[in-house]
């Protein structure tokens, strides 16, 4: 039986298997590197950048760059938790995040990020898009406003429930953006069903299932209970 | 035909002096005086300077999401505005709540109630009421208070705390909290979250009763001038229940005439519109609402909140707060019910019959239920309405197909007010300004007259005393005559003019 191998990830050791990458060994390991487009069902997209962490000295997306032995991961370093919440304030600030008033509030990935690294404002100027609501499905609503493009939906649908719905569209800034698998480009005219694996999928608030609000009291929301740092390397 | 001292016949040849913003009131508003050479009032109006606009950036959003968002319209009452919108909504989803729902909403309400009329009470018109309208601004604030009365002070204080303890174990939160939703509500009271509340509650009553012999010892101390002071005759309005008695969390609406006589009673306010139209006028951002039977809002406005209800109900469901409500009625053969500093006497009232409610609340098992949610048939439209702590709330929504919101329309209590408000500013003005030299403790007398009404301006966010205040007077040519400035820390100064 050959010998375990590691790497260091903030001083600590780190046992991978061949072909893991530095993400799933950290997770395996119970270490937390922030992230928002990587979930262990799929594939990693690196998207977000939020797990971008330095290997030997070079930056690198933790979801995508595979474990090697002996290399040297910087991870909860000052410099990388500052660019971190440079890069949740810019995805604040492009979509329209209003936690007062958003059912997803407690239950939301971007939020309980910006928590636990310590976002105090959003500090850029928001852009404020006008971007629809698709309120189309009967059992669904989807509220684009707070869409931060991780493409989970889009593997959920594909890779899970195998019908496609969801695709990444459009181009730049303002013109990347998911688009809906119909004719007429609306929810209520596909085969979305609201026990779709890519129905609860979604870490910010956008699918969300109808009717059901503010349901839950404070106090028992997935991230009252426990921070980022702690549910997600727990999942 | 026009108010009198709402419209000056030649503004253009007059002093104008501005109260801006006016303080120790929630929300942002000014006044503007007009004064003629011998500086007697043409012209007073209460301006209510902000915008909020969300009837409209509601459009469109799911209905669930109503009640949580519209709250935001207020940090002192979202409580109102929380279940208000919650109340139009069960109409939307078709719920009839369960006991357990009713019960938490309504002691969420009365949290709210008590907190509410604390603050006013205590922290913000106290400091009038105790020192005099006119007295040293250098005392006249919160800090003042707790230096000459730290016990009446502490009280104050402590009321308002436990009111947000009860909307924080009712709602989740002490501010903005999101335990109303529609049809029910997302939780009940823990056995650990009655017991905590019960264990103050009979101190809560008591110290509220005090609060009532503060404002009647005031009124006998002061008779002729808290009668006669802002003093005018209006139609009013109200929620009461079928049995006549006082409720603020339901019941239907009743109106009388500034004669006494009924105008209606037990009306059902989910068609409000027949009898309530909104008028607007050029220079304010709030509407001006009146009574459709008057035909317009110079004949047909009417004032609500604690002075109305008090007068209006046939009685106060709990017993001390009833007591109160006898001996206000009878006091000096009535005459406090009709007057504008009787707006604080009656609010204590209120406050005492909350913390009675909430007594009553917390021994009643159904507060700890497990049935929070009722669900029935779909509606298109919903109308909500509930007694805030300043008046009437009517919230309004139509829900398509789809759960989204297509049309809302509020009526918050202060906007019923507004024309009230703004008479009685106008009498006030006409009773201690005109003709006269000013001083900042003359213009206080008109923030006085306003703060009877508790005002949310903008039903937004309060703004606590000592806000920068400059007053100028100015001739007919635009020259500065007299200019008189507070800062941020309550100093006065008449800077020499250039």
């Amino acid at each position: 039986m050959s010998e375990q191998q590691t790497f260091l990830l903030d001083n600590e050791e780190i046992p991978f298997n061949p072909g893991e990458t530095i993400m799933q060994a950290a997770k395996a390991a119970g270490k937390y590197i922030p992230h928002l487009c990587w979930h262990p069902e799929f594939k990693p997209h690196g998207s977000c950048k939020l797990c971008t962490v330095k290997v030997n000295g070079r930056f690198g997306s933790s979801c995508t760059m595979q474990a090697t032995a002996g290399i040297t991961v910087e991870n909860r370093t000052t410099e990388l938790d500052d660019k971190r919440r440079t890069l949740l304030q810019m995805l604040f600030i492009e979509g329209n995040h209003f936690c007062p008033s958003c059912e997803k509030s407690g239950n939301c990935l971007l939020q309980a990020t910006a928590y636990d690294l310590g976002m105090m404002s959003p500090h850029f100027d928001h852009f404020y898009p006008d971007r629809p609501v698709d309120a189309s499905h009967p059992d669904v609503l989807l509220d684009f406003n707070r869409c931060i493009l991780c493409s989970l939906c889009v593997q959920a649908s594909e890779l899970a429930d195998k019908k496609f719905v969801f695709n990444m569209g459009g181009r730049g800034m303002r013109g990347r953006k998911i688009i809906i698998n119909s004719e007429s480009g609306k929810l209520g005219d596909t085969n979305f069903s609201v026990d779709d694996r890519a129905a609860s999928i979604c870490p910010v608030g956008v699918i969300l299932k109808k009717r059901v609000g503010f349901a839950v009291p404070y106090g028992e929301r997935k991230y009252d209970k426990a921070p980022a740092s702690v549910v997600e390397v727990a999942k | 035909m026009p108010f009198e001292l709402e419209t000056a016949r030649n503004p253009e040849k007059l002093k104008r002096v501005a109260i801006e913003p006016v303080s120790r009131v929630e929300g942002h508003g000014k006044v503007t005086i007009l004064l003629d050479d011998d500086n007697h009032v043409e012209q007073v109006r209460l301006h209510i300077v902000e915008f909020r606009g969300f009837e409209k950036f509601i459009e469109g959003r799911p209905y669930w999401e109503v009640p949580v968002m519209v709250q935001r319209l207020c940090g002192i009452c979202p409580v109102s505005h929380h279940l208000a919108a919650s109340k139009a909504l069960d109409q939307i989803v078709g719920a009839t709540l369960t006991p357990t729902a009713e019960k938490i909403r309504r002691l969420m309400h009365y949290g709210q109630i008590l907190q509410s009329h604390a603050l006013h009470f205590f922290h913000l018109s106290s400091p009038d009421l105790l020192f005099g309208f006119g007295s040293d601004v250098a005392t006249r604030n919160i800090v003042g208070v707790i230096a000459a009365a730290p016990e009446v002070a502490k009280k104050g204080v402590l009321l308002r705390k436990y009111g947000q303890e009860v909307i924080r174990m009712t709602s989740g939160k002490r501010v903005h909290g999101t335990g109303s939703v529609p049809g029910g509500v997302n939780k009940s009271l823990s056995a650990e979250e009655r017991a905590a509340l019960q264990k103050e509650i009979y101190t809560m009553v008591s110290w509220s009763r005090e609060a009532v012999q503060i404002i009647k010892g005031l009124f006998e101390k002061n008779l002729a001038e808290y009668n006669s002071f802002g003093r005018f005759t209006a139609h009013s309005m109200g929620l009461v229940r079928a049995d006549g008695a006082m409720d603020l969390y339901h019941g239907g609406l009743r109106a009388r005439r500034s004669d006494g006589s009924t105008l209606f009673d037990h009306f059902d306010y989910s068609r409000y519109w027949d009898v309530i139209t909104e008028d607007v006028k050029s220079w304010s951002y709030m509407k001006f609402p009146f009574f459709n039977a008057m035909k317009n809002s110079d004949d047909g406005w009417y004032r609500v909140g604690p002075l109305t209800r008090v007068t209006q109900c046939d009685f106060i469901p709990t017993p001390l707060a009833d007591k109160e409500r006898q001996e206000f009625m009878a006091f000096d053969k009535g005459s406090a019910t009709g007057a504008t500093l009787g707006y604080h006497w009656a609010r204590m009232i209120e406050m005492l019959h909350a913390a009675e409610a909430i007594k009553d609340l917390l021994h009643d098992d159904d507060i700890v239920g497990k049935e929070l949610m009722a669900t029935g048939q779909r509606q298109e439209r919903g109308v909500g309405v509930i007694e805030a702590p300043r008046g009437t709330l009517i919230h309004h929504y139509r829900v398509d197909e789809n759960d989204q919101v297509t049309r809302a329309n509020l009526i918050v209590s202060t906007t019923h007010n507004n024309q009230a408000m703004n008479e009685a500013i106008r009498v006030v003005a006409k009773q201690y300004l005109d003709g006269k030299e000013l001083t900042e403790g003359l213009l206080n007398h008109i923030e006085v007259a306003i703060r009877c009404f508790d005002p949310c301006l903008s039903c937004a966010t309060h703004a606590l005393g000592q806000m920068p205040l400059e007053v100028e007077l100015v001739d007919a040519d635009g020259t500065a005559l007299d200019r008189m400035t507070r800062n941020m820390h309550g100093v006065c100064d008449r800077p020499t003019l250039d």
